[in-house]
């Protein structure tokens, strides 16, 4: 795949080429060059700064910001562990271990013959069909400890990816409930025929009757934010697709990309007519990177069906085109404004507002950006007619919403229902038994007990951007909150002081607690931080990071007290194991060389 | 007002370098009217040499081993309050400055390599505490109720924020009072 | 229609495009702030300076001003919180003051004494964070690195060089040099620039000059920072303040 002694230059003229030399595609570059190398070596980076004209510094910071992309060799293999708490209720843990023992390495090292390193990484999205992995980007569904048995020969035997079983690689649908997104009747270019006909304006109108609201969770309206970026002055609008599905537990996005990428981009195509934007901007998490060969196969098509390109259905100087960007590994770029750094090749950091990206978005201009599920409802919304559209779920959430249920349940996998089910239905149909918590719309939603499963999904009750992970009554609630807390202070961009600093402190706190030294004092610090992330952070990660705490807290209290010691307090750090260093430097090993825990 | 009963206060000196307590003296000639308030349990103003049940704790230094942990145990124990006073004691100070540096590599440097020691050895006598590998602050080993910073504290801080407290009021140092250099 | 807002019950005129916090300072009102300084754009990150809008906690320093709006600085609450945030930054790094010749001069720690940040309360991270000594006349020591970015704006925005950036994430993200070899001596930083003057902290030093001010004659010794702010803020004629 690449070796230390040979030059990395000429390689790098053909991705700089393919990028146009542009800076503002910085992170499209070093997602190739890591593609190409394996990671992104030194002389890389002099000479991409070199070639376009930009601190060394800028390119290390962008580098370094992106999990999936590597300044220093990781090895030839990079075998990245999906760590959702749906992958442990699976097994990854002892499947990671099993790996290590294979292949004789610690998690987070690379083996000294750089062969390969073995680590976590956040949820791929496969909660369905979990354990799941990233090897060198690639997704593999399904782990089991033969598997594991096999992927450590095979990457032992330094077989190239290529070659691997073509099973392995293999993500499933699991569609079990299908409603009119998933079958949808219409053909590509009903939706784009039906808005020519009508003027911008009344396309916005059409949106906003629909009643349709933003599918990622937050349920702005799709009408009103089209409406604003019509309005808003600016030399070039944009049209951005979220498909950084990143919130754990979430994967309907995967299911419409893979089956219904046609009405996307149909979406996307209606919201440029509208806006009067001339580009659109596909924004792929880079988890979903097997996506990007038949995605661009869809986008061809539609040029070739004269959806896309110039004079759109024959319409003169309706001209508009889609480009995919990748990501790299970062969730907060699921927030639309760190989206937009992040396509402009910056750090994924979200932007001071006002102003809001439908005035001042990518590159400074009108920019709609909305997610998959929202562009697919919006064509739909126009091919099967708006009052058809708004007649389906409730008042305040019209059409239907996919759900991705996981966790402990028969049937895993994708559920479309019309707004308004109930909780309690969803996991009837899913076959989920003995249930004690769902947690809604993923780690930064709700999570709910037995007495709340009449809930309504919608936005009227619980609003979701459609994960709905199933814990029975063997599950510890407070692990899993655990795993939500090392999430998000994994997840944290850094930029405010109280997500960077309090994600990371309450990572802490929880694993003291977890460790079985955590006290009332404890408790109370958890609480102290859940106050200052939800009041002071800069955006949605930090104010809802602190969100699987204090809803576990509410309803299961009693899983957090029982592993609390009787003491009103507890060192912070292990004094005993304090005092190892010394007891080996100085060969003693009496009574007086330990610290035993305090009797109160 | 005469007839109250003094409230029993223990001071001590953890990995500190008794200028906390320098500073204490500072408070001069006002000692005497702070011994109308309050008499001395343990203190290296009474040498006594273990801390019987108080209302204060008053612990200067931070935890740097073994018999530090002793000690402050027995002062949370024993004491109704327990006040962390001075920089070493808050934040670990000038001893935490070794804490990013290896305790191995620290004893060893210091012990074994050092020109000068024939026949050194890194001493591993009972007697002596074993060093912890980092220096902690107080608060981080038991629970500290108040923190009087500065490195040290002047006697006029030290001085407000104890009559503060024993008037059983919340102690606020203020400007000029509080600082942490 | 008046521009005016209320701020702790105070009323406050503003300039349009002016943030609460300009406005505020320009009027003689502080609210506390770390990251926030007056020649360069509103960075939004330290959060000190977070204020309640109409029931909403936000960063006063990036929110604009507008009419009418109710705006709560001095509160327990809010001070509360903002004490919390100067204790994660004090556990963050290895601020040791008594070693450290911004100490009087430095904002984090101005910040809080008028806090009456007693503790850091929280755990000590204790980072191993090694300084750059290359450069012949400046020093940089990480150790008490806030992640402000000032000096990152002021060498890009004023002194055109691009020294500094920003690296890695979350609790990771720290300060990096713009030199392959990552130190100060190679790149073209000088003590003339405004990246050296714009720290708040105790990172970005002169060399062979140290603790020249004697204590008591330092920037915060003779009044707190919530006075001195005002001092340095641009204010508005008196006739102009609206209260």
């Amino acid at each position: 795949m690449f070796s230390c002694g040979t030059s990395v230059v000429p390689s790098l003229e053909p991705i700089l080429l393919k990028h146009g030399n542009d800076a503002g595609q910085l992170l499209q570059i070093l997602t190739d060059v890591q593609q190409a190398f394996g990671y992104i070596p030194p002389e890389a980076v002099n000479r991409i700064a070199a070639h376009l004209n930009i601190p060394l510094a800028r390119i290390r910071g962008v580098a370094s910001f992106y999990s999936f992309l590597k300044l220093e060799p990781h090895g030839e293999y990079r075998l990245l562990f999906s760590d959702n708490i749906t992958d442990r209720m699976l097994g990854n843990q002892s499947l990671l271990d099993e790996m290590c023992r294979q292949l004789w390495l610690q998690p987070g090292k690379v083996s000294e013959d750089g062969l390969v390193s073995i680590g976590l990484t956040s949820c791929t999205g496969m909660c369905d069909q979990g354990p799941a992995m990233l090897v060198n980007g690639r997704v593999i569904t399904r782990l089991t400890p033969q598997r594991v048995r096999e992927i450590g020969d095979l990457v032992r035997r330094r077989i190239p990816l290529e070659d691997w079983p073509a099973e392995y690689f293999v993500v499933e649908d699991n569609i079990h409930r299908a409603g009119p997104l998933l079958s949808n009747p219409f053909t590509p270019g009903d939706a784009l025929r039906a808005a020519l006909g009508m003027g911008e304006a009344e396309i916005v109108d059409a949106i906003k009757r629909s009643g349709l609201r933003g599918r990622g969770g937050a349920g702005f309206s799709t009408g009103l934010k089209w409406a604003a970026c019509q309005q808003a002055p600016g030399s070039e609008k944009y049209v951005v697709c979220n498909a950084d599905e990143g919130e754990p537990g979430t994967f309907k996005d995967r299911v419409l990309l893979t089956r219904q990428a046609n009405w996307m981009f149909e979406g996307m195509t209606v919201c440029a007519l509208a806006i009067g934007a001339g580009r659109g901007y596909l924004y792929l998490r880079g988890e979903y990177r097997y996506l990007l060969e038949p995605l661009q196969d869809v986008l061809q098509q539609r040029r070739e069906a004269g959806l896309l390109g110039r004079d759109i259905l024959g319409h003169a100087g309706f001209d508009f085109d889609i480009e995919i960007h990748l990501g790299a590994g970062a969730y907060v770029c699921g927030e639309e404004s760190a989206l937009i750094e992040s396509l402009e090749g910056k750090r994924g950091i979200p932007r001071n507002r006002p102003p809001f990206p439908v005035t001042h978005g990518y590159r400074q201009q009108p920019t709609a950006v909305n997610n998959v599920e929202t562009f697919c409802s919006a064509a739909l919304a126009l091919a099967m007619g708006v009052d058809n559209f708004r007649a389906m779920g409730t008042e305040k959430s019209s059409g239907s919403k996919l759900i991705s249920v996981s966790g402990d349940c028969a049937r895993p996998g994708i559920y479309e229902y019309p707004f308004g089910v109930s909780v309690q239905e969803v996991l009837d149909d899913c076959g989920a038994v003995n249930t004690l918590a769902v947690q809604i719309s993923g780690p930064s939603g709700i999570c709910i007990g037995p007495n709340e499963f009449n809930r309504k999904l919608g936005f009227e009750d619980l609003p979701t951007a459609g994960a709905f992970m199933v814990f029975d009554d063997s599950r510890d609630m407070f692990e899993v909150a655990r795993n939500f807390v090392h999430f998000f202070a994994h997840e944290s961009c850094g930029f405010c002081t109280p997500c960077r600093v309090g994600t990371s402190m309450l990572k802490q706190t929880m694993d003291k607690i977890a460790e079985g030294h955590g006290t009332r004092h404890d408790l109370a610090e958890v609480e102290n931080l859940d106050l200052v992330l939800q009041t002071t952070s800069h955006c949605g990660l930090g104010r809802t990071a602190c969100n699987p705490v204090l809803h576990t807290l509410k309803h299961f209290r009693p899983a957090y007290e029982s592993k609390l010691k009787s003491l009103d307090f507890e060192p912070a750090f292990d004094l005993d194991g304090a005092l190892a260093r010394a007891r080996r430097m100085t060969g003693r090993d009496d009574a007086g060389a330990h610290l035993k825990a305090e009797d109160v | 007002m005469s007839e109250k009963k003094k409230l029993r206060v223990a001071t001590t000196s953890l990995a500190g370098c008794f200028g906390c307590h320098m500073s204490f003296l500072d408070i001069d000639e006002r000692l005497f009217p702070l011994l109308d308030l309050i008499e001395f349990d343990r203190s290296p103003l009474t040498d006594i040499k273990h801390c019987g049940p108080c209302d204060i704790g008053i612990v200067e230094g931070g935890i740097c081993n073994a018999e530090n942990v002793h000690v402050l145990r027995e002062f949370r124990k024993s004491c109704k309050i327990l006040i962390a006073v001075g920089a070493c004691a808050i934040n670990g100070g000038l001893p935490a400055q070794r804490n990013h540096l290896d305790l191995g590599s620290c004893l060893t440097e210091v012990y074994l390599t050092e020109p000068g020691l024939a026949h050194g050895g890194i001493p591993n006598d009972p007697e002596l505490p074993l060093p912890l590998d980092k220096v902690h602050p107080l608060h981080e080993v038991v629970k500290v109720d108040y923190f009087i910073p500065g490195c040290p504290p002047s006697g006029d801080a030290i001085w407000k924020f104890l009559t503060e407290l024993l008037a059983g009021k919340t102690p606020e140092l203020g400007h000029g009072l509080i600082k942490y250099d | 229609m008046s521009h005016t807002f209320q701020l702790d019950g105070a009323n406050i005129g503003f300039e349009p495009g002016q943030t609460v916090m300009q406005a505020a300072l320009a009027a003689g009102h502080y609210i506390p702030h770390l990251c926030y300084h007056p020649e360069f754009k509103p960075h939004g990150s330290c959060k000190l300076c977070t204020v309640k809008v109409n029931g909403r906690t936000l960063a006063s320093c990036t929110m604009p001003a507008e009419a009418g709006l109710e705006v709560e600085s001095n509160t327990d609450e809010l001070n509360a919180l903002r004490r919390t945030l100067v204790q994660m930054l004090f556990a963050e790094g290895n601020h040791f003051c008594p070693s450290c010749e911004k100490s009087g001069n430095c904002v984090l720690q101005a910040l809080g004494y008028d806090l009456e940040v007693h503790s850091t309360g929280f755990r000590h991270q204790y980072p191993d964070r090694p300084v750059d000594a290359s450069h012949p006349e400046v020093l940089l020591d990480f150790n008490r690195c806030i992640l402000c970015e000032l000096c990152v704006h002021a060498s890009a925005e004023v002194d055109g060089k691009h020294v500094f950036a920003l690296a890695g994430r979350g609790i990771e993200k720290h300060l990096i040099v713009n030199a392959e070899s990552g130190q100060l001596a190679d790149t073209h930083f000088s003590v003339n620039d405004k990246a050296m003057a714009v720290c708040p902290v105790g990172v970005i030093l002169r060399k062979e000059v140290g603790f020249s001010q004697p204590i008591g004659m330092r920037r915060y010794d003779a009044r707190p920072i919530s006075a001195q702010a005002l001092e340095d803020a641009p204010r508005v004629p008196a006739g102009d303040s609206h209260e």
